[in-house]
């Protein structure tokens, strides 16, 4: 990974009063895959637009290899953008459109020609020159914008949730070839996406967002084994979140037992939030447990059984690959490994509860088959 | 069988309001004024109006691109604004259409008079009149006058609905704005000026007050020349013909401007 390339410091942008983007602190490296997490509204397109140029902050400053460039437009930009929803000069056809940002570069003809073939080949959309883009199913319209951005060879490139409109299958082979092509063209890729698989599998590095404002920044194995707060330990992946009191370092208190554990650093008996992941949990015969509950409910998830546990009246979510019959009683061990302690935040309370476990997670499959 | 029940109206009114009447021209147009027999004597004076002809397609091409140069850049502002001002904008745009034609061709007369508004207000400045009235110029701007908002709404329509996206999508690509407009807009309102300028030229070139009132005897448009047949010279017959090869010249205009946006159609619905 390269030296820093752009830099956000105290960005902010409000729309008619109201804080959108509240003090965001950023820097991205030359030739990163950097991924812009987070739920819907909460401000992913906002900063990308910021960096692309098509917004003007309302405080903070934007930097591109040390310049400020917060009042840049657009067209003067070596930053190129894949849109939401693509995007394509619908009274262009595919070869147009690749060649659009190289004609107005004022290339000649036959570089445009060598460059536009080159992309072809690297989208496989070989053979597509004359189609109108109105005419391409999605998956083709993706790659057109991407290669018509590519073309470019911008140094950085902006995408947002370029893979949303497509189905499941197509997502993942364009996500292994999006990959592939930042790699081999050492492009900087700042993506946006509000699927955490897609960030965790892509991302060099995960800024998680909410409300305006980054929750975590880290690499994606950072982000999902230490998370900083109940918001990312229950965005990025399932997390059962209990509150408990940090007796000394490596030492916590939950479910009025005390656990090992690998944190450190808080002070004496601060109250905690402590993330236990549902595939870290391994079930023991009773007599050998930590806590014993009673199965509530079991469902078939493909890989695993997602099994609701009740620890006296507190559900969990365990994940294992071991069927376990509703009703039986199962005992469980906590390794200091399985452990993570967090701070208190605001979002302390809201998340990791899966006592109304069957009625929110289920109900697509349930909906489907009462129609039947 | 429900499909044709449904068309019935649709039928009564093209063979009351369209088929009818069309027939009627057609007999007129093929029938001596006097004795009720066939002919073709009455195309035959064709030529004779010949030059009538040429100089209302050229007043009325005028007019139409005058229309489109003032219009485009209005229906742009518009465009642009925001969306409770463009409801606001084009109301008031609307409004002279509001009041009938026929004063609004007759309040430009009494504008352009030799003696009129204009013309006391320069002798008020102490210079002379001029001859404003009774010239191809003042049937132009009367014209445009009235027909500037069959330019302006289609084009409206067009450029409002082009994606912003787009234009941010050329940005983004290098373009400055006088690229994006000539790069991206100009492009995709092409079905827009194509039918602003269709719905200027068709009632322009068969219109019959407005040279009447604007023009002189050296500005006379067909449509004047038709009206004269029914109404003063009563030979419906020479009219009737007169109407069929203008019906017939607008067909062919509108049909070679469909063919033009035909191309760009599809291109619109992304
Ligand atoms: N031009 C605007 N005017 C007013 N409010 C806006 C504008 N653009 C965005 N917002 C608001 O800013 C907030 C963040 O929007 P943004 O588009 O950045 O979200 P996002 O994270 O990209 O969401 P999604 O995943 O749904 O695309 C939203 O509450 C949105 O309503
Ligand atoms: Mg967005």
């Amino acid at each position: 990974m390269g030296k820093e390339l752009i830099r956000l410091t105290n960005l902010t942008m409000e729309f008619d009063g109201e804080t959108v983007l509240d003090g965001i602190n950023l820097y991205i490296n030359d030739h990163e895959f950097l991924t812009l997490l987070g739920p819907s509204g909460c401000g992913k397109t906002t900063t990308l637009r910021i960096i692309g140029g098509f917004l003007t902050p309302t405080a903070g400053e934007v930097r591109f290899d040390g310049q400020i460039i917060n009042d840049l437009p657009p067209y003067r930009r070596k930053i190129n953008t894949v849109f939401q929803r693509y995007a394509l000069f619908p009274h262009l056809d595919v070869y147009d459109n690749i060649a659009f940002g190289l004609r107005i570069a004022k290339l000649d003809e036959v570089e445009i020609d060598r460059r536009v073939q080159e992309m072809l080949d690297i989208v496989s959309l070989r053979g597509f020159e004359s189609r109108k883009v109105t005419q391409l199913s999605g998956g083709q319209q993706q790659r057109v914008a991407i290669a018509r951005a590519l073309v470019n060879r911008p140094k950085v490139l902006l995408l947002d949730e370029p893979l949303g409109a497509l189905d499941l299958r197509l997502r993942k082979d364009m996500q292994n070839e999006l990959k592939r092509i930042q790699q081999a063209l050492g492009i900087t890729f700042i993506y946006v996406t509000h699927d955490q698989e897609e960030a965790l599998s892509m991302s060099d590095t995960i800024v998680v967002m909410d409300k305006g404002r980054i929750q975590q920044i880290g690499r994606p194995e950072d982000i999902y084994n230490e998370p900083k707060n109940a918001f990312v330990a229950d965005f990025i992946g399932e997390s059962n979140i209990l509150d408990g009191v940090m007796l000394e370092d490596y030492k916590v208190e939950f479910f009025g037992r005390k656990f090992q554990c690998l944190d450190k650093g808080f002070s004496p008996r601060e109250p905690v939030d402590v993330v236990i992941r549902p595939e870290d949990i391994d079930f023991v015969p009773p007599a050998e447990a930590h806590l014993t509950g009673t199965v509530t409910a079991i469902t078939f998830k493909g890989m695993q059984y997602d099994i609701i546990v009740d620890f006296k009246g507190f559900k969990w979510l365990i994940q294992t690959t071991d069927h376990q019959p509703i009703g039986k009683r199962v005992g469980i061990r906590l390794n200091p490994e399985d452990i993570h302690v967090m701070k208190k935040s605001e979002y302390s309370g809201l998340f990791g509860d899966y006592s109304s476990y069957s009625a929110e997670y289920d109900e697509i499959g349930e909906e489907d088959g009462d129609e039947a | 069988m429900k499909h044709s029940r449904l068309l019935l109206p649709y039928t009564v009114w093209m063979t009351v309001f369209t088929l009818i009447p069309l027939g009627v021209v057609v007999f007129y147009a093929f029938t001596d004024s006097l004795t009720g027999a066939f002919t073709l004597a009455n195309l035959s004076h064709l030529e004779t109006y010949l030059p009538i002809f040429l100089r209302s397609i050229f007043l009325s091409l005028a007019s139409s691109v005058i229309c489109l140069l003032v219009g485009y850049p209005v229906a742009y502002t518009i465009a642009q604004t925001k969306p409770s001002r463009q409801r606001l904008l084009s109301m008031l745009l609307m409004l002279p259409m509001c009041m009938s034609f026929l004063l609004r061709t007759l309040a430009w007369v009494a504008m352009l008079e030799d003696t009129g508004i204009l013309n006391r207000f320069i002798s008020a400045l102490g210079l002379k009149p001029l001859p404003l009235i009774r010239s191809n110029g003042a049937v132009i701007l009367g014209m445009v006058y009235n027909y500037l908002p069959y330019m302006i709404t289609p084009l409206y329509t067009v450029l409002m609905k082009i994606d912003r996206r787009l234009v941010e999508a050329a940005q983004d690509l290098g373009c400055n704005s006088r690229q994006v407009f000539t790069r991206v807009i100009l492009p995709l309102s092409v079905p827009g000026i194509v039918s602003g300028v269709t719905m200027v030229f068709v009632p322009a070139v068969s219109t019959f007050y407005i040279s009447q009132k604007l023009g002189s005897p050296g500005t006379t448009m067909i449509g004047d020349v038709i009206e004269s047949q029914f109404k003063t010279a009563y030979n419906p017959n020479l009219g009737a013909a007169l109407s069929l090869v203008m019906m017939v010249m607008i067909f062919l205009c509108i049909g070679f401007m469909n063919r033009f946006s035909d191309q760009q159609e599809e291109v619109m619905t992304p």
